[in-house]
């Protein structure tokens, strides 16, 4: 047992005080951060003011489309031609012409740029002739706007589950496909993030010949336990400065960025925006954070509950899938001679991990339900399911069928280990690993 | 003396070969002793069941008087033929870590590797990585992490392969001293000259079994073919009662060289007296087996045999 701790600590320690490791460590949460504060950024940011000329030979629209945001909008007065031909020399940005026949052609419409026009500006500069259009039609039809307006209703449901004493339990299915797919992807990324290194480590042990001398020392099953555990604490600590390190990057960009948009809303207030155009804008921008949602699913579904489910998939699946790594490190002499052998071991993982959109439309489905037993697929399925609540019966067969798949696959992995390992210059075959695990002794 | 290992009628059979059949040898405590044979024979199986790498299909590894088992891991050093080391480890660190992994405490450990720095004169290698250390560096290195742990029994698989001459012989000199503190050495080999030199006892392992065993002037006398080389002048003839001339050679100033062989087996003295008769004799010696000559005709004979 000394033994299996000095393993456990070195292989531990080696890979903690590696560069990489920190390096990744500290990068991944920035990133993060980055990919939450850089569409934000941009977005609170757009300064550019555009002036757009609009030549309304239909004569509808005279002042009625009025500057908005970041659009100045010009009516002028001289023909199409004449105001392209003028547009380079003026101060306007965009051209846009309006024809005739709008009412019956809506598609005649024309947008110039000195260059080339952009989306979100194209997008902008339909809608505001879309909304006038839409105004001109009702009114010639004879339809009163405050009317339709007052009937403009919006339904938002709340979805909820029927509890065993009839208690109905708030369930947000947005959330629990962000969760879910949260989990399920931690765990489908951790199996072959760990599962590798674990797999290298064998074969560098292989590779240098230290492994007769270890052996020597330990039995190769310790020596296989060892590393799987230091590896998967390697990936706990990591997991840890990834959870810490994020939640701050997050929370200071939130708070960075709820400055400015403070500062914004009072920069509107000032140039004349309504509350209403305020309020949107804070909300627009608070939308591009998806936490909110996520939150409000930890809350319906017991934070503990999934917090330890999610400790005990992670470690079964990463002690069955490492395992697994080790005993395809120990049968091969390189890495690229490793991929023919992965395959069996990676298919299961990538299947779990697709069968999401068909858990996710139906969580307590026949698919879903054994691929939540299997414990191949277990730990990825079981934490894409939870969020949507799984019945404890459930949870606690799959922990136990998972239980089985460890033991059955660790006791598999070190026969072919204890074998292989020991196997140089021999070209291995599915045949010949076959045999190793029948080999006594 | 007693026996510090035995082995008795052990079996290893693998899917396609047999890699050790009805193998027993003796080892005797704080002998050197060699392990013989050429390449596949089966030393190598050998010395893993005795390491506990692998176990025995049939028969048992008797260490000091008890069956083999996981506790006496701590009695025996080894240094396998596929030696490495961690290359990204620093020198000190990872005999540290051997050492425990053998049994020591920390404390104890550190002390005797810094004794074993200090006696090597590589006390400026402890913070170094191993990948920056040469091979030959890198041996002793390894050989340290064998014997840090004071083993009773020692085991080298093939130890002079990939040394230079100048490790070999502190290799060489290590031996000598651990025998002479009492521990027991066995090392495979398949080069002779070594074992004319250190071993006391041998074992010949061929094609998974033991062709010959016993202590080293024992063995040499069985090979022994009476023969003896003479150096004389005079004239020396073919026919005697006593022996035979095999073959002779003209040396410098009239001396004569002859191979002849005592074809009645009388005893030296009266073979000598024979040859003064006849010649004068410069020099007599006894022609005894190398080592050499014995694995050749062993391990060739056999396979004469079979051809």
């Amino acid at each position: 047992m000394d033994k299996i701790l000095l393993i456990i600590q070195r292989e531990y320690l080696t890979r903690v005080s590696k560069k990489s490791f920190w390096i990744a460590s500290i990068l991944v949460p920035f990133l993060i951060a980055g990919i939450y504060a850089i569409p934000l950024y941009f977005a609170l940011n757009s300064n550019d003011t555009k002036t757009v000329e609009i030549v309304d030979e239909s004569g509808l629209f005279k002042d009625k489309i009025k500057s908005k945001g970041d659009i100045t909008y010009k009516f002028i007065n001289d023909s199409y031609k004449v105001a392209k031909d003028g547009l380079e020399k003026s101060k306007s940005d965009i051209l846009v012409s309006i024809p005739k026949d709008i009412l019956t052609n809506p598609d005649g419409v024309k947008i110039v740029g000195k260059e080339s026009v952009g989306f979100g500006i194209q997008n902008d500069i339909e809608n505001a002739i879309q909304t006038e259009l839409r105004n001109i039609k009702l009114k010639n039809a004879n339809i009163d706007l405050k009317v339709l307006e007052d009937n403009k209703v919006s339904v938002s449901a709340s979805t909820f589950t029927l509890k065993d004493d009839g208690k109905e339990e708030s369930s947000s299915s947005k959330g629990a496909i962000i969760l879910g797919g949260l989990f399920g992807f931690i765990l489908y990324m951790s199996a072959f993030l760990y599962g590798s290194q674990v797999m290298n480590g064998v074969i560098e042990e292989k590779s240098n010949r230290i492994i007769e001398v270890m052996i020597s020392s330990v039995r190769p099953f310790q020596l296989m336990m060892g590393k799987i555990i230091g590896v998967g604490l390697v990936g706990i600590t990591q997991f840890l400065l990834w959870g810490v390190l994020t939640f701050g990057a997050s929370t200071a960009t939130t708070a960075i960025m709820s400055g400015k948009i403070e500062a914004k809303a009072k920069a509107m207030t000032q140039s004349g925006a309504t509350k209403a155009e305020v309020t949107k804008m804070e909300k627009d921008l608070s939308s591009k954070n998806p936490l909110s949602e996520v939150s409000q699913t930890i809350e319906s579904v017991s934070l503990a509950k999934i917090i330890l489910c999610f400790l005990l998939f992670y470690i079964g699946g990463y002690l069955i899938y490492s395992s697994l790594f080790a005993a395809v490190g120990a049968a091969v002499e390189n890495a690229s001679e490793a991929q023919q052998f992965l395959l069996p071991v990676t298919i299961p993982i990538i299947v779990s991990f697709l069968l999401f959109t068909e858990i996710m439309e139906h969580p307590n489905g026949n698919l879903a339900f054994w691929a939540s037993m299997f414990p191949l697929t277990s730990p990825i399925d079981m934490m894409i399911r939870l969020p949507f609540g799984v019945p404890n019966w459930q949870i606690a067969l799959s922990l136990f069928f998972l239980i089985l798949g460890f033991i059955g696959t660790t006791w598999l992995a070190g026969k072919i280990y204890r074998v292989g390992i020991l196997m140089y210059g021999k070209k291995i075959s599915w045949k010949e690993i076959a045999k190793w695990v029948v080999y006594k002794g | 003396m007693s026996n510090i290992l035995e082995a008795q009628h052990v079996v290893k059979r693998y899917a396609e070969h047999t890699a050790l059949n009805d193998v027993s040898i003796e080892v005797p405590t704080g002998s050197i002793f060699g392990l013989l044979g050429p390449n596949g024979a089966g030393k190598t199986s050998l010395i893993r069941i005795i390491n506990q790498i692998t176990a025995p299909d049939e028969g048992q590894i008797i260490l000091n008087g008890e069956r083999l088992q996981p506790k006496h891991i701590e009695d025996i050093g080894y240094l396998p033929e596929e030696r490495g080391l961690y290359k990204k480890m620093k020198v000190g660190e990872q005999l540290l870590y051997l050492a425990q992994l053998k049994g020591m405490k920390k404390a104890e450990a550190m002390e005797k590797l810094k004794a074993w720095f200090i006696k090597f004169d590589i006390k400026d290698w402890w913070d170094k990585n191993v990948e920056d250390l040469s091979k030959g560096m890198q041996q002793k290195t390894q050989f340290i992490a064998t014997i840090v742990h004071e083993p009773k029994l020692i085991i080298l698989d093939e130890p002079f392969s990939g040394f230079d001459p100048i490790n070999a012989n502190l290799l060489k000199d290590e031996i000598l001293e651990l025998k002479q503190r009492g521990t027991t050495i066995i090392f495979s080999t398949h080069r002779m000259e070594s074992v004319e030199e250190l071993c006391d006892n041998i074992a010949l392992i061929n094609k998974s079994k033991v062709v010959l065993h016993g202590g080293k002037k024992e063995v040499k006398n069985r090979f022994k073919d009476n023969s003896y080389t003479i150096q004389f002048t005079g004239n020396l003839p073919n026919d005697n009662g006593v022996f035979e001339v095999l073959n002779t050679q003209n040396l410098e100033d009239g001396i004569i060289q002859a191979h002849i062989r005592n074809t009645q087996e009388v005893p030296v003295n009266q073979l000598i007296n024979s040859l003064i008769q006849k010649v004068e004799l410069k020099s007599f010696n006894e022609n005894i087996p190398s080592f050499n000559d014995i694995f050749i005709k062993v391990v060739g004979g056999e396979a004469n045999e079979l051809l």
